[in-house]
């Protein structure tokens, strides 16, 4: 193989100088033409993957694949495993016995169904705020030209690149100080409305992108019909941009889903559970804690019953991750597809 | 509409009752975010630089106490705080590591799911997974059981081949290797924008080489890489931005746990966060100067020099 390549190469080399010179390349010897055939079944040529070179690729593909998957894979076969599986090497994948006591013991723990409901409450509302407000941003900067507009793109681009460390804090002092933090989603819907929320500026820029990519015509010629500037936005631009709403939607709700430090700011946190709204990351953060309360187990001994355990945790984890890997699957080809349809990357 | 009378419609400098309309709009649209930038960006920005400037009090709202040496809370930080230079430290040197390994990765796994293979979707809804689910409390829970490495890399032969290292190298590629799901994780949006890239590739530049003789691996260097240049820019950029903000990040926790004890305080965390912030800057600079296409700037130079060469000449 080796071999085959150094001649590749050579050959390429001199494909290339003969190329720079009027001359067409001469026609290969027959041995040469033997060899170019196996070198096109084994290396292959422009049209089509050789066989090392197809093995090659999907050796790498299956194996990042699976590295990939590893910690899921991982993640599910521990959560199902008794107590005596975790303890046995010989169960290193497959549990002996699949139990479910884990996921109840991590439901009551994580107090489930109420914290779901409340991070469902958590993630919806701000992702819709955040949806309409980004939308209207990114038409206004995509549509028109107004003074000083290069000065709020900067800005915008600014609050993206530096981390939020630097404004959270006043940010929550301002909140405190008008008795917003109270255990509710106000803070989340206040920011979102006024396109600060978690990766506004993200949006704005998807939005951006797609409706630049809009024909400025199709808009004109509704003015010209006699629409105002806000039936144009909300007859054409709107459903022309229906790719980038959803797109929006989807990763605002995860990014609001999974967002962990605001949550923790503007909840908060502490190592109680309190009686305002929760996320289940959050939630996930305090496990221990709160399993040790729920079971009484911090006071007993190694031996007890009830000890928290690495299966549990497991089981917790994935129960946090539950619904958004449910709407992934649901909704893959929408959230992959879409990130390149919805132009993420800037042109 | 207002246009008709105007001479010249498309004379920029021109303020037509049209374009004071557009003006109009284009405010009214983005006056949502326009409020939102200044409370929340601008105005905490400047706040929390006073805070960083000053020693501050709470009751019946904020007092700002001056320092005897304004500089006193930063200083405090790099005295006091023994674990954050540290942390910093490790923080830009693991950034350091980390982006060219993520960014060299997406593009091979970019390249290779651009080629034709089978089972494409498949392969793409794999490597968007963590995107959805890798989120702090998940991944602590991960690291925590020990499957944020990858099974095959024992760790002892690691070990011995970094004990010829010093310390302060080896321990920051122990971590990546100990990490390396977690860094590979992080990965999904770079493959993407990398993967929208190489579509915009035209293919008729790859038929001209093609034509001319070159191979595949020529045509990747001199042409599949320049054409990226500007995607690999956006993808570090995006890598710095991620990885800086993130929530698993233990610099941000530790500035938060600073931040909101009762001890130490705001104004001694807000000096944490501008250090940090200034961090995350210069790094992103350094990411922008050394990606951006430098090539105009080249050709300038070296024309610049042939001139100076030919005068001496001259003279």
């Amino acid at each position: 193989m080796k071999m085959l390549k150094k001649k590749h190469t050579a050959n390429a080399r001199t494909a290339k100088t003969i190329a720079q010179l009027p001359e067409k390349k001469p026609a290969p010897k027959s041995r040469e033409a033997r060899m170019d055939h196996w070198k096109k079944v084994f290396l292959g040529s422009m049209e089509k993957r050789g066989l090392v070179m197809s093995l090659v690729v999907y050796t790498l593909l299956i194996t990042i694949a699976f590295i990939y998957l590893y910690p899921m894979l991982h993640m599910l076969s521990r959560s199902f495993m008794s107590k005596e599986d975790l303890l046995d090497a010989s169960a290193k994948w497959i549990p002996s016995s699949v139990t479910t006591k884990n996921y109840k013991d991590a439901i009551l723990a994580l107090d489930y169904w109420n914290s779901l409901g409340k991070n469902l409450i958590l993630a919806l509302l701000p992702t819709i705020c955040q949806v309409i407000i980004t939308s209207m941003v990114g038409y206004g900067f995509a549509r028109y030209n107004f003074p000083l507009k290069k000065l709020w793109m900067g800005l915008l681009i600014l609050s993206f690149l530096l981390p939020s460390q630097a404004t959270s804090m006043p940010n929550y002092l301002l909140f405190s100080r008008l008795k917003l933090i109270d255990g509710t989603v106000k803070p989340f819907v206040i920011t979102a409305a006024l396109g600060q929320g978690f990766m506004s500026v993200l949006c704005i820029l998807i939005f951006y992108n797609f409706h630049r990519q809009v024909p400025q015509s199709l808009v004109e010629a509704a003015e010209i019909d006699g629409a105002g500037h806000f039936k144009a936005y909300f007859r054409i631009a709107i459903p022309l941009s229906l790719a980038a709403i959803i797109v929006v939607t989807l990763f605002s709700f995860v990014w609001y889903w999974n967002e962990v430090y605001l949550a923790q700011i503007y909840l908060g946190y502490g190592t109680t559970r309190n009686t305002g709204l929760t996320t289940l990351m959050l939630e996930l953060q305090r496990f221990e804690d709160s399993y040790n309360v729920t079971f009484d187990a911090r006071a007993s001994s190694v031996t007890s019953p009830n000890k928290l355990n690495d299966a549990i945790k497991m089981a917790g984890t994935m129960l946090s991750i539950l619904p958004l890997l449910l709407l992934y699957f649901v909704l893959q080809k929408q959230f992959v597809e879409s990130v390149d349809k919805a132009g993420i990357t800037g042109e | 509409m207002a246009g008709k009378k105007v001479k010249n419609p498309h004379d920029k400098r021109r303020i037509t009752k049209r374009r004071v309309s557009e003006w109009v709009h284009g405010y009214l649209f983005i006056l949502p975010w326009i409020v939102g930038v200044c409370i929340f960006f601008v105005y905490a920005m400047v706040q929390s630089l006073r805070f960083s400037f000053s020693n501050i009090v709470f009751s019946n709202g904020i007092t700002f106490n001056p320092l005897p040496n304004a500089w006193d809370n930063y200083a405090s930080v790099f005295m006091k705080e023994i674990n954050f230079p540290v942390t910093l430290a490790n923080f830009g040197l693991g950034l350091v590591l980390q982006m060219p390994i993520i960014i060299a990765f997406s593009l091979i796994i970019a390249l290779m799911l651009n080629g034709k293979i089978h089972a494409k979707s498949l392969f793409r809804m794999i490597f968007f997974l963590p995107v959805i689910i890798a989120t702090g409390p998940v991944m602590q829970q991960l690291t925590a059981q020990g499957v944020s490495t990858v099974p095959m890399v024992s760790a002892n032969t690691l070990t011995n081949v970094l004990s010829g290292l010093p310390e302060f190298i080896a321990a920051p590629i122990n971590d990546l290797f100990s990490s390396l799901i977690l860094i590979l994780w992080n990965s999904g949006i770079q493959i993407l924008i990398f993967l929208a890239g190489l579509q915009k590739v035209p293919s008729t530049l790859y038929e001209a080489a093609k034509i001319d003789g070159a191979s595949g691996w020529e045509s990747f260097w001199k042409i599949t890489l320049p054409v990226m240049r500007s995607m690999i820019l956006l993808n570090a950029i995006y890598t710095v931005v991620t990885l800086a903000t993130g929530g698993d990040n233990e610099i941000i926790q530790l500035i938060y746990t600073v931040s909101y004890a009762a001890t130490k305080g705001y104004s001694y965390g807000a000096a944490m966060s501008w250090i940090y912030t200034a961090v995350v800057a210069v790094i992103l600079l350094l990411v922008f100067l050394l990606l951006r296409e430098k090539s105009d700037k080249h050709v300038k130079y070296e024309t610049k020099r042939i001139v100076q060469k030919g005068r001496r000449w001259q003279a």
